[in-house]
């Protein structure tokens, strides 16, 4: 089986910082992979460069067997088959949350107002949000907001969704039913890639954990290597600072 | 530690090149083939050679510059002084209008009243009305120097346009932010003054200019009145020859201001941003 995603010798910096160094990572179909490490290890960094919100110094990202870090790639129509998730939410406040949810299918996909709407209906209500429908962001606690952002990402129906944190700004009672959400969807099997500081959840749903430290992948296996019996001394230290 | 770029980086750097080179190519040739075309439109057109005597004419031009030039100063005066005059009446109503104290109900509703009112009046009625008809009131302490009482006008008519520009912008920044200031403990004056305001100045800064340029325009219509400013000495001028040449000169005096000016107002607010994200 081929991998899904293929990254090479990825190499990103901003200006004399170097803020990823060789990352080889292979993200195969259903695949669930948390990136782990401390704030500035470069977790966010790596996702942006997936979805081509950076222009990476050097490497290759191969998608679906195209080479999409190639500077001839459309990334438009990359991007509308990587669906992306923020810390900060990013919902559109001018809109509702039906309107944000079919913003994207029907105006990138092209798929009719009656179609979309239908779809982002019986998303939200599967996810609880089906009284929500017309409420504007602002109106919405911070975890609607985040599963509103999900059900958003998911409506355009996407081969891979990468989750940048999305749980970081939220309190402990509301990180809950967000997760909720990506443990639905990896079950359903949903490829993804998710930077996290949530070890637990990382451990019962991940497929891979990846530890960065200073924009090096120091270490990748399963759940239970990584988390449990770390060969890496900085690994268990990090892992003694989160648990 | 060294870093090489491997072969392939090299290779689409090359290509990231020749994609740049392209997008020059096609808007230097597309730029050239749109200015060709409209030049040999204009050029060809029945009327140039008269057009290019009644208005492009090199002696007219000359002759004439010395009257416009002189008019144009009285332009220039006016608007330095309205400017600023206008930029305080427009925030202290556009703040008035944002207050919620119930003692400034009275001076709320003057504001509204006073922003809806001038906002509406055609400014050369406003103008010709505070030359003409205040003078005519024979009021002490009023004066009489018709480019004083012009500038009066104008400052009437602009402060209104600009409190809604400037409402506009207050309103547009997030209520957060008021939110936050009021946690750091900051007075609802001090909250509109430290942080309201200034980022609420920055976000209309071009619908500010635009109103800048229009008022330097504007300064023009105390020509009505008698004021030998810059347009009533290039007709004045037009008259006695019967030739426009004065009026394209007026014209090109008036952008040799404003062109600069919004570029400037342009790279001002893209180093604003730029520091606000941290470029």
């Amino acid at each position: 089986m081929t991998a899904l995603l293929e990254v090479s010798n990825l190499r990103k910096s901003y200006g004399d910082q170097v803020v990823l160094h060789d990352i080889d990572l292979t993200v195969n179909q259903h695949d669930v992979i948390c990136l782990i490490g401390a704030s500035g290890s470069g977790k966010s960094t790596l996702l942006r460069c997936l979805n081509l919100l950076e222009q990476i110094d050097d490497g290759t990202i191969v998608f679906d067997e195209n080479e999409i870090s190639d500077p001839r790639v459309d990334v438009r129509s990359v991007r509308r088959r990587i669906g992306m998730v923020f810390q900060a939410y990013n919902l559109f406040p001018h809109l509702s949350v039906l309107q944000n949810c079919t913003l994207a299918p029907m105006k990138v996909a092209g798929i009719s107002r009656d179609e979309a709407t239908e779809r982002a209906r019986a998303r939200l209500a599967r996810f609880g949000l089906g009284d929500k429908e017309n409420a504007h962001p602002d109106q919405l606690s911070g975890g609607q907001q985040q599963r509103v952002a999900l059900v958003r990402a998911l409506c355009t129906q996407p081969d891979v969704l990468l989750l940048d944190e999305i749980t970081a700004a939220l309190d402990p009672e509301l990180v809950g039913e967000v997760l909720d959400i990506v443990r639905a969807e990896a079950e359903a099997g949903m490829t993804m890639l998710l930077a996290t500081h949530e070890m637990g959840f990382a451990r019962e749903v991940a497929t891979k954990v990846c530890f960065l430290d200073n924009g090096r992948i120091l270490e990748q296996g399963p759940p239970e290597q990584v988390l449990g019996n770390p060969t890496e001394e900085r690994t268990r230290e990090f892992l003694r600072r989160v648990l | 530690m060294s870093w090489e770029p491997s072969a392939r980086e090299l290779e689409r750097r090359a290509v990231r090149r020749s994609l740049h080179r392209r997008g020059l190519l096609i808007a230097g040739a597309i730029t050239t083939v749109v200015a060709i075309g409209l030049y040999l439109l204009i050029t060809t057109s029945a009327g140039w050679p008269s057009f290019k005597e009644a208005f492009l004419n090199g002696y007219h031009a000359r002759k004439s510059f010395h009257a416009v030039l002189k008019g144009f100063w009285i332009n220039v005066k006016m608007f330095l002084i309205a400017e600023p005059l206008i930029l305080v009446v427009g925030i202290s109503v556009a703040i008035i209008r944002n207050t919620v104290t119930p003692w400034l109900t009275p001076v709320r509703i003057l504001a509204v009243i006073y922003t809806d009112v001038f906002r509406g009046l055609p400014t050369l009625l406003v103008v010709s009305i505070t030359c003409l008809g205040l003078p005519a009131l024979n009021l002490t302490g009023v004066p009489t120097d018709l480019v004083v009482l012009g500038i009066f006008g104008l400052v009437l008519c602009y402060g209104a346009y600009v409190a809604e520009v400037v409402r506009a912008g207050i309103d547009s920044i997030h209520p957060s932010q008021i939110a936050s200031a009021d946690a750091l403990g900051l007075s609802r004056a001090q909250a509109t003054r430290y942080v309201v305001l200034p980022q609420a100045l920055r976000r209309v800064a071009p619908p500010l200019l635009n109103d800048f340029v229009s008022l330097q325009k504007d300064t023009c219509l105390v020509a009505g009145v008698g004021v030998f400013e810059t347009l009533l000495a290039a007709t004045d001028y037009g008259n006695y020859h019967f030739n426009f040449t004065p009026f394209v000169v007026s014209g090109a005096l008036f952008l040799m201001l404003t062109i600069p000016l919004a570029r400037l107002t342009d790279y001002f607010g893209k180093r604003a941003l730029l520091r606000e994200r941290g470029r």
